[in-house]
Order: C-alpha cells, then structure tokens, then sequence
C-alpha cells in the first residue's frame, strides 16, 4: 500500500476547471516529481493535499486512512504532511529554534522550556547536517538557509511527507546540492518528498518516480529511471491543446521600441524581483515579441521596467529612436506604451467596481468634458464597443467586474489597454487561468492588435503559447538574455533548454 | 456561460446594504415621533439639521479619505483650532476686511495646511494615516490651548454671528452650507474623472498606480479636502455659539467617521457614497436628538451610537462575504 493515494481529485474555480479526476500515488521513503505546465493544476493538487483547499470530488488516502476532506492545514500537519511552499511560512523575527517549534514548543510550568527547545532544535539541525545556529533570527539568513529551516521544522513534527514546490527556484547551484543531499538523508529515514518543479536534471538527479499532469488531468506516472528528459517534456507539453497559429502576415515594420542595456539590481530588502543585467532587444511595430523564461527569469521585472512602474539602475529604452524617461506608469502611458498586468486580481482589476469603470479608467481623460466632467454616454459607447469586439460575456456594464469570469476578466484589462490606442502593447501572462476558449479569443485579439501596427510584447510561462503567438522569442533565465530564437524556428525542446540551461538543447 | 453570470431573482442582502440604513432612518423617526409628536415639530427638525449641518460638512470630506482607505482622526482638534486662530487673528488684526471673511478665509486656510500636511507625512514619510492624523488631534489641540490659554475668543459682530445663526428663507445658514457642500461632494465623486480616481485609489491602489493614476496626489488631495471642510466646520460652529472654544470639536472625529461608516463605506476603502453619508449623518442626529427627548441620559446615548457602528460594519462585513459565496 502506498503512503499518499490520491484518487480522481477535482476541484472547480469560477470559470476553470483547476483539477479533473487527478492523481497521484507516493510510496514511503520516495522523491516523486509532480511535473506539468504553468496552470496544469499542480498548485491545487498540492493545496488540496496540504488542506489549504477542499476538493469538490475525490479521496486522498494517507498512511491507509482516508484524510477528512474538511481538515485545516494544522490537522494535516499534525497528520505528518508539511507543506514547503515558495514564499516560507517562516516569522523573520523569531530564531531558528523558535521558528522550528512555533506553536509547539517544549514548556516547563506552563512557559516555553528555551533551554530544552534550543538543545533539540540543534540535535536536529545536527542530526541533518546542518550547519545553523539555532539562535540566529531567521530575518538574517538568506533563502537557502530559510528553507533548510523549513525543513528542519517538518522534522520536529516527525513528517512522513515532505511536499516541496520549487525549492530550488531562488537557490544557486551549490545550494541546490545542499538541499539534494538533505533530501537523500529523508528518504534514507523512510520520509517521502514530492517535489515539483520546471527543471527536469534535477528530476533526473533526485527522483525516482514522477506523476505529470497536464490541464487538471492525470497524464502519466512511472519511475524516472525509465523515462529521459525529452520523454518527460512530451508527456508535459501533450498535444491536446493545439494554441491558434498566428497567420500569415506581412512582415514586420520599423523598429519601434529598443531596449538597451537595461540592468537593475534586486534590492537587499527586496522581497520579490530579479537582478537584471544588460537585458537587450528590439520590437518592430506590427511584431510581436515573446519572452520566455522560467518564474523568476526575470521577464516580469523588465517589462515592468519598460512601463515605468519600477526602476532600471542602468541602460536605456528607446521608442522611435527617442530615449524615454520613464519614472512612473504615467510615464509609459504617455508614450503610448500599456501593460496588462501580471496578476489580475492584485494589479489589474478594482474587483468591487463596476466593468464599465475598470474599462475606462486610463481613458478618463479623453472622455471627459474639460478633462473633468466624465462624459458617462461617451464612456458607455466605449465600454459597449469593445464588448462586441472582444465578445465580452456580461449581464452589462454596471455589474462589479469580480462576478465575471478569469477570462473575461482579462478581455476587459486588455480592453482598457486597448481604448488608449498604444504604440506598444505588453501582456504579461495573457491567459493565466483562463478557459481554453478565452484563450483563443485573447491570442485573436493580439494578432489584431499587431495588424494594426502595433509592437505586441507578450510574457508567458506556457511554451506552446509562446510559440503560437510570436513572431520572435526572447528567452530569458537568471536576468539574462539566454538566446533569441525565430517563432516559426522554435520548438520547446530548444527552447525549454535555454529557459533551463542557458544551451540550446 | 457558467453559474457565476446568472442573476438572482432578488438579492435580499444587496438591498439591504443600499436601503438597510434609510430604512432604520424612517424606523428611528416614526418611533421617535409616536413618543412624543414634538420631536417632529418644525423647531425640532430645524434644530436636528443644524447640529447635523455642523459635523456633516466634515463628513462630507471624510467620505473621501475614507473611500482611499484612508482616515483623519485630527479633524476635531483641527476645527477648534483653526476655529481659534481666525478668533483671535480678528481680534488682533482686525480691521478693513469685514469679520466673517477674515474667519472663513483663515479657518479654511487652517485646515487646507494641515491637510496638506497630514497627507505629505502619509505620502513621503509613509506613516500610516490612522498615526499621523492621531498625533495630528493631540497636536492641533495642543495648539487651540497655547493660543489663547486654553480660554474662549468671543464678541463676534452680526455678520459673523449670520454663518451660524441666520437664515434664508426659513432654512438656516448652516444647513444650505452644508447641502451645498454634499451636493458638490456628490457631484465629484460621481461624475469627475477626479472622483473615479479617488475610488480607483481605495479599491486598489496598486491597479490605479499601474492605470496612470498619481496615488500619492489623490492621496494628499483628500486630506486637504477634509481639513478645509474641518475649518469650514469650525468657523460655522464659531459663528453658532458666539464664540470659538478650546474644547469645540471634541470627539467630533468618531461622530463622523460614524456617518461614513454608518453610511455603508468601507473602512478598507473603494466603496461608499455621499448619500449614505448623508443618511449616517442624518441617523446619529436623529438618534442622539430623539434619545434627549426620550429622556434617555447622554451617557446612554453614547451606548448606543457606539453599538450602532459596530452593528453597521458588521453587516458590511456579513454582506461582502455573503456575496463573496454567490
């Protein structure tokens, strides 16, 4: 019997269909890889697993007995599965031995026994090999050291299960070594790791069974000894979800928009973001450019840059041949550069606000009497325009825009966009969590948009989605530009190599 | 199309939270009425919308710092202040310009300053608001102390006495005043590109910054407006009573942020209205008013005006996740 059974797990989101009929089986003392695309469900299964979520239908079996589908995630923890997510759970102000017993610490006549949890705290970062003081603040350690904290902490609870999602997507090479040889030490103790993660070595390296999933669905499971590299990518990529092909086009006009040079150095305090060093390309007006890259190559960063909603230390962006001064997104707009943003729901929409006054919002002054008086019948006819053109699913335009969908949502942020006529259009993510439908639509619509004459800069994590709607990829890993392939040219497993290795594979 | 697009026959919550408040308004009024039908006298209801009138123009302003996710708690202290320095600025520098433009002039321009202020330091400094403007209450009434000794200004001539006393047409001043100031309030937040913003800024401050929206302006902006509203407030409470006293305007703060907040905005900003405003305001007017003419000690009114504010959140609490399971 197996450890972890996970059987015919599916979970609904409005609009998306996250997991459908998913499974997953770990036996004990295994490192299985759980491998898919952005947005083929592997967040929610893990979710689910960890009791974030509930799941709509399905079992999950553990140790033989079946997990209660209502437990909190401390329940599941004290069940013996620990969750390591990207961003820690960790308190930066607390030490490693406080972190590594919070909420369970030793007591002695009802207050915490410091002395107790400080000797077992470093019986166990001993017993792992760890070199860390158990009294140093967690503030003051950098991400690798934060992990093995995490991990430490999951053996204070004597966990069968270690699940760890990207654990070596902020961690150098040798780190990644450390963390290896801390996970051969688990199993060596009979605990399983499911590791998930884009970096298919390290599958080779350290796993020995793998699961893929691919749109919510169970794909594949099989020991990794039996499977190569290229096998893997195959099973990931699938071929079911065919992404429209941009048609034929006239080729592309003027240099539009150069970026040269553009560096930036992440902030110490900084708790998301990537360094970026002398980041260079060129986008043509009626082309459309994509980046690729693994999460954290970057690509956000830069576009963000371009926008003018962050910083660069060095370098310049240029549009027609003019440098711009680009201080704040008032900046990128004026020049005729939109962005839709990376997370809808954080950066994009004002949920509580009515479709029609997250359409407008940018485009107030144009319609607007004197720059002042909003000219609702102008706004209306706006709003109502691009309802046909972008076939827009709504009651109508009063409605908040947080009871539409994920994908019409998204048509209404590129609406918003669109109405301020750009000279540059950038989409990070277009179709992050969208239906496939919407995503056909919203391709559709950046291939108008370029028609037009418009330079389309398009960010996604989703290959065959790079691949469909580019004229021209640039590929992006640790801050770098890694290459730039053609779009007829590209193929995934090139491209998959550069995002990975920096190599052409 | 999925279940989410699908329209309920009738959304009881959604009602309530629009109309819930005018309804218990009519309610608070026909009980109060059936007590003692004098609480509906002419005198009565004139004498309910003055008090209101007073603190009402603040609220006005609240509504846009509260519809940033922002608040001012200084606004009570900064009327006393800005109250007490057109006082004596009269009283020392009198002369050629006539009283009551020299005290509209200078406790506006009192407050549009102090405004300014507590928006920089929440802007620059990025101290929340809830800090700046609790240091800014202890300080501008520190401030209406040292002035004067903590003693009274008084002895306004009739032109000035006009703001608070007078009346056009039956309807006393300060209640036009203060109708005007809703009106135009209204009218901004509804129907200006300057409005949308402001809802823009409080619904999601990071989407608008990204939207082309100058956050640290609008923020700034909507300070000024509350602290040249307080000094309005503080010339027409001047003008009421003859005088501009040291403890005018105490605890004034919580009494507006009730009317906004019992107006169904939300304290974490993007939603509100100045007609629920009104409706709050109008509610802890009737309430403290009929409360007095039922008897009722002034201790107990605080009771229940604080229970009432409790309550209404709640509910906003209770109808944004109800529909949040739709």
């Amino acid at each position: 019997m197996a450890l972890l059974a996970i059987q015919d797990v599916s979970k609904r989101f409005p609009g998306v269909l996250a997991l459908d009929g998913a499974r997953l089986s770990v036996e004990a003392g295994e490192v299985h890889a759980l491998l898919g695309e952005n947005g083929a469900g592997k967040s929610t299964l893990l979710k689910i697993l960890a009791g974030a979520q509930a799941c709509d239908a399905g079992t999950l079996t553990f140790q033989d007995k079946v997990l209660r589908p209502g437990d909190t995630p401390f329940q599941r923890q004290a069940a013996g599965i620990v969750t390591i997510y990207q961003e820690f759970n960790l308190q930066p102000f607390l030490t490693v031995a406080e972190n590594m017993y919070l909420g369970r610490e030793p007591l002695r006549f009802g207050l915490i026994d410091q002395k107790r949890m400080r000797a077992d705290a470093q019986a166990i970062l001993t017993d792992l090999g760890l070199d860390l003081d158990p009294d140093i603040e967690v503030s003051r350690l950098n991400v690798a050291d934060q992990q093995m904290v995490e991990i430490a902490r999951a053996m204070t609870i004597q966990a069968r299960l270690i699940v760890m999602d990207e654990p070596t997507a902020a961690l150098s090479p040798r780190e990644v070594d450390i963390l290896h040889r801390i996970i051969r030490e688990l199993k060596g103790r009979g605990v399983s790791v499911i590791y998930v993660t884009h970096r298919l070595k390290e599958v080779k390296s350290i796993c020995d069974a793998y699961t893929v999933l691919r749109d919510g669905r169970f794909v594949a499971t099989g020991r990794v000894a039996d499977i190569g590299i290229d096998g893997m990518i195959r099973l990931m990529v699938g071929r079911d979800v065919e992404f429209l092909k941009r048609p034929a086009h006239t080729l592309a006009g003027e240099v539009l928009l150069s970026v040269e040079g553009v560096s930036r150095r992440r902030g110490r305090h900084e708790a998301r973001g990537t360094s970026l060093h002398d980041i260079g390309f060129e986008v043509r007006a009626g082309e459309i450019v994509g980046l690729a890259g693994l999460v954290g190559a970057g690509r956000t960063d830069l576009v963000r840059i371009l926008f003018g909603a962050d910083r660069m230390d060095t370098g310049a962006v240029r549009m027609d041949g003019r440098k711009l001064q680009l201080v704040s997104p008032c900046d990128g707009l004026r020049e005729g550069i939109a962005l839709v943003p990376e997370d809808r729901k954080q950066q994009g929409c004002f949920l509580d606000h009515s479709i029609r006054h997250n359409l407008s919002l940018p485009s107030l002054r144009r319609l607007s009497r004197w720059g002042i008086f909003v000219d609702e019948g102008a706004e209306r006819r706006l709003v109502e325009d691009y309802r046909k053109r972008l076939n827009i699913r709504m009651a109508h335009d009063g409605v908040a825009i947080s009871t539409l969908s994920g994908g019409n949502q998204q048509k209404v942020l590129l609406a918003r966009c669109m109405a301020l006529s750009p000279k540059i259009l950038i989409v990070d993510e277009p179709t992050r969590g969208i239906d496939v439908g919407a995503k056909a639509d919203v391709h559709q619509v950046l291939f108008d948009m370029a028609a037009t004459g418009v330079g389309v800069i398009v960010v996604s994590s989703e290959l065959p989605e790079v691949m469909a709607v580019s004229d021209r990829i640039v590929v992006f890993r640790e801050g770098r530009v890694a290459g730039t392939v053609k779009g007829s040219a590209a193929d995934e497993e090139t491209l998959m190599g550069l995002m990975a290795t920096g190599r052409a594979a | 199309m999925t279940a989410s697009t699908d329209r309920p026959p009738f959304d009881t919550v959604g009602f309530l939270r629009t109309w819930g408040t005018t309804l218990f308004l009519l309610l608070l009024i026909a009980v109060f009425a059936a007590w003692n039908p004098r609480f509906l006298s002419v005198r009565n209801a004139v004498n309910i919308l003055t008090e209101v009138s007073i603190y009402g123009v603040i609220a006005v302003g609240m509504t846009f710092v509260i519809l940033t996710a922002g608040v001012d708690l200084a606004v009570g202290s900064l009327l006393a202040f800005a109250a007490i320095a057109a006082a004596w600025i009269i009283q020392h520098l009198g002369g050629a310009v006539p009283e009551w433009l020299t005290g509209l002039g200078v406790a506006s321009l009192i407050g549009l300053a102090a405004g300014f202020l507590h928006g920089k330091c929440v802007t620059w400094l990025k101290v929340p608001a809830f800090i700046v403007t609790l240091g800014g209450m202890t300080v501008w009434r520190g401030a209406t102390l040292i002035l004067n000794d903590g003693g009274p200004i008084s002895g306004f001539d009739d032109g000035f006495r006009w703001w608070g006393t007078g009346n056009v047409l039956g309807v006393p001043v300060p209640v036009i005043i203060f109708a005007v100031v809703a009106l135009l309030g209204h009218i901004v937040l509804r129907h200006t590109r300057y409005g949308r913003q402001v809802y823009a800024v409080g619904g999601n401050a990071e989407a608008a910054r990204l939207s082309g929206v100058d956050v640290k302006a609008v923020i700034v902006s909507v300070y000024v407006i509350v602290g040249v509203l307080a000094g309005l407030s503080g010339f027409l409470l001047a003008a009421r009573l003859g005088s501009a006293e040291a403890v005018a305007g105490v605890n004034y703060e919580l009494r507006v942020i009730a009317s906004v907040v019992i107006g169904g905005a939300s304290l974490s900003g993007g939603s509100g209205s100045i007609r629920g405003t009104l409706i709050g305001a109008l509610l802890i007017g009737v309430l403290s008013n009929g409360l007095v003419i039922m008897h009722v000690s002034s201790y107990f009114q605080q009771v229940v005006i604080g229970l009432i504010i409790v309550a209404a959140v709640a509910f906003d609490v209770y109808a944004k996740s109800h529909r949040g399971k739709a």
